[in-house]
């Protein structure tokens, strides 16, 4: 198992975002996290990536024991996250972010005495990035520019810069229209080869295309766990969809 | 090859770099010439001082308002060296400089944990601390009546003529001032403007935000501390005004005057702040009694007209301007087929524990 948990929950002033979750996910799987707004996925990513801290429980990754690890050492470790709220620089170029994310993968970034142009040897494999997700027309454009889906496209580009081992992609086609989810599934679809994908969505034809193993969270907790055609037809799942939208 | 030409052509604000710099460097030559030349010396201290400040409050995003701990404490310590030991004025600067970087480490541990107004707090904490300690220590310091006495010492030569001592002095201050371009215009200051931007979005890419901090706090010291030292020996005395929390508080005035983030801004912030002292404590204008009104006065008055007028600070907005006159063109093109921004909430991330 790539990842693993095991009683890994998450209060917030008494109120528990994620409860006992274990949470196994094997490597070279797409596994995607779905559950009805509120059900604590984000919560959950934000566990995986030293974001936050765990209440109680624990958390292992690639073999390694990241509980309370800080986010920069669980990235250096090979773990790369989009965010599901975008979270760019805004005022820095697209280029700029790329050979940033290329920077973070190498020891560079603490020499302050040899010149920024070292930066200029990312330049065509931040290019080839941004070609990737459709963003090489746009590469010299501030990122606080862009529309919503282009965002998240930047996001997922920052991500594959880190060439990571784990991929934890927070609703990474939200905001897109249908031509640009199709382009993000094939993406996915071609950088997935050599690495383990975890995925929130809540756009189901997505899961669908993409997803080996499918687990519905509810509450902060797990409440079914299957391929996507045996969770889909779980009664448990259709209630929980169709609470959830009744409340909403 | 055409994508070349576009980035060389693009690349022309190189040229106006090239010329920014020639200009200064005639300005520092030429500066003893039109003003007193201690206070030339002056402008030129405060410079350094003042850009070591941006470092962290324009590149970082963090507001030191306990700089004066480094400038005074390297101040006390290049002249007890320049009076114990007598060696060449430079070595005592220097010492001043590494006894303000050991200070600043941990002031700095403790003080990038916290952000915004409380990592201003943790730092005026700090610099009130080493006030007191130089209060009482005065076996060391002189206490009140501070470190006389101290000599310009270089291999002989007499630089008793402050004209003289200014050239002796200048080239230190331009090293310091080199040091922080170099740190500006490197991977650790592209990665130093991305916490600046989003600390969080940095940690996620790799880069242990603290550690940086850390790392900057502790440059912008030592520069503070070259400074500091320079200072003194300029001066011939090292005071408790150079410890005392008002001098934190000029050189932020300084870099926000200027424009922060820019270097050249922190410089023409201290050439006006340091002259329109001199001027007012000279020229004997007196509303009141001058602990109270006097320079200090007229700087806050200055402060506030600028800040309200320019927020970015002088030096801020001309540069501002002629980007914008610059750019238009090469930026607009790029953003057909895109849609307003969305509106974005702060990112939901947990504060670091
Ligand atoms: N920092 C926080 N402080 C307090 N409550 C929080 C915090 N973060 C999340 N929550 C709460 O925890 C619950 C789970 O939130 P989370 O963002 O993980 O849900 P989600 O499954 O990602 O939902 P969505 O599909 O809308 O993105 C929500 O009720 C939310 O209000
Ligand atoms: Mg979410």
């Amino acid at each position: 198992m790539v990842i693993e948990t095991s009683g890994l929950s998450k209060s917030f002033r008494g109120f528990t975002a994620v409860d006992r979750v274990d949470l196994a996910v094997e490597e070279g799987h797409v596994h995607a996290l779905v559950g009805p707004n509120g059900a604590g996925k984000t919560t959950l990513f934000n566990l995986l990536t030293g974001f936050l801290k765990p209440t109680a429980g624990r958390v292992s990754m690639a073999g390694h024991d990241i509980t309370g690890s800080p986010p920069e050492r669980i990235a250096r470790l090979g773990v790369a996250r989009s965010f599901q709220i975008t979270n760019l620089f805004e005022h820095l170029t697209l280029q700029q972010h790329v050979e940033l994310a290329l920077l973070g993968t190498t020891k560079l970034g603490h020499r302050f005495w040899v010149s920024d142009r070292v930066l200029t040897k990312f330049h065509d494999r931040a290019g080839e990035l941004l070609d990737e997700v459709g963003l090489a027309k746009l590469r010299d454009v501030p990122a606080g520019t862009l529309a919503y889906g282009q965002k998240r496209a930047l996001e997922l580009a920052l991500a594959l810069a880190l060439d990571p081992k784990v991929l934890l992609l927070d609703e990474p086609t939200a905001g897109m229209g249908l031509e640009d989810v199709e382009r993000t599934v094939e993406l996915v679809k071609r950088v997935r080869t050599g690495r383990t994908v975890v995925l929130v969505e809540h756009n189901m034809s997505v899961v669908a295309g993409l997803a080996d193993r499918v687990t519905v969270l509810q509450f902060g907790r797990i409440l079914v766990e299957g391929t996507y055609d045996e969770v889909r037809n779980d009664s448990r799942v259709i209630e929980a969809y169709l609470g959830g939208e009744s409340a909403a | 090859m055409t994508v070349m030409v576009v980035r060389k052509l693009a690349g022309l604000p190189l040229l106006w770099r090239v010329l920014a710099v020639v200009g200064g460097l005639l300005v520092a030559l030429a500066l003893p010439w039109y003003i007193y030349p201690p206070v030339a010396m002056d402008i030129v201290a405060w410079a350094l001082f003042a850009v070591a400040l941006d470092l962290l409050l324009g590149f970082t995003g963090l507001l030191s308002f306990g700089h004066a701990a480094f400038w005074g404490s390297a101040a006390y310590t290049a002249g007890t060296i320049a009076i114990e030991t007598g060696l060449p004025f430079p070595v005592a600067v220097l010492g001043g400089s590494v006894v303000a970087m050991v200070l600043a480490v941990p002031i700095a541990l403790l003080a990038v944990r916290r952000t915004g107004i409380y990592f201003a707090m943790v730092t005026l904490a700090f610099a009130q601390m080493v006030y007191f300690v130089a209060n009482q220590w005065s076996g060391v310091t002189g206490g009140e009546n501070g470190l006389q006495g101290i000599p310009k010492e270089l291999f002989g030569l007499d630089l008793s003529d402050p004209f003289y001592f200014y050239y002796a002095g200048l080239p230190i201050a331009l090293v310091g001032l080199l040091i922080a371009w170099r740190v500006v215009h490197s991977p650790f200051g592209r990665v130093l403007v991305a916490i600046r931007e989003n600390p969080a979005r940095s940690r996620s890419l790799g880069f242990p935000v603290d550690r940086y901090k850390v790392m900057i706090f502790v440059i912008s010291a030592g520069l503070s501390g070259l400074a500091g030292g320079l200072y003194a020996i300029s001066h011939g005395f090292a005071s408790l005004q150079e410890v005392y929390w008002t001098t934190s508080g000029k050189v932020v005035i300084m870099t926000v005057l200027g424009g922060i983030g820019t270097l050249w801004g922190s410089v023409i912030g201290a050439a006006v702040i340091v002259q329109v002292e001199d001027y007012v404590a000279t020229s004997g204008i007196n509303i009141g009694p001058l602990e109270i009104t006097g320079p200090g006065l007229i700087t806050g008055l200055i402060f506030v007209g600028v800040v309200l007028l320019f927020r970015r600070g002088v030096w801020g907005t001309v540069a501002h301007l002629l980007r914008r006159r610059r750019s238009v063109p090469d930026a607009e093109p790029h953003l057909s087929g895109t849609t307003a921004p969305a509106v974005e909430q702060e990112p939901a991330v947990a504060p670091k524990s």
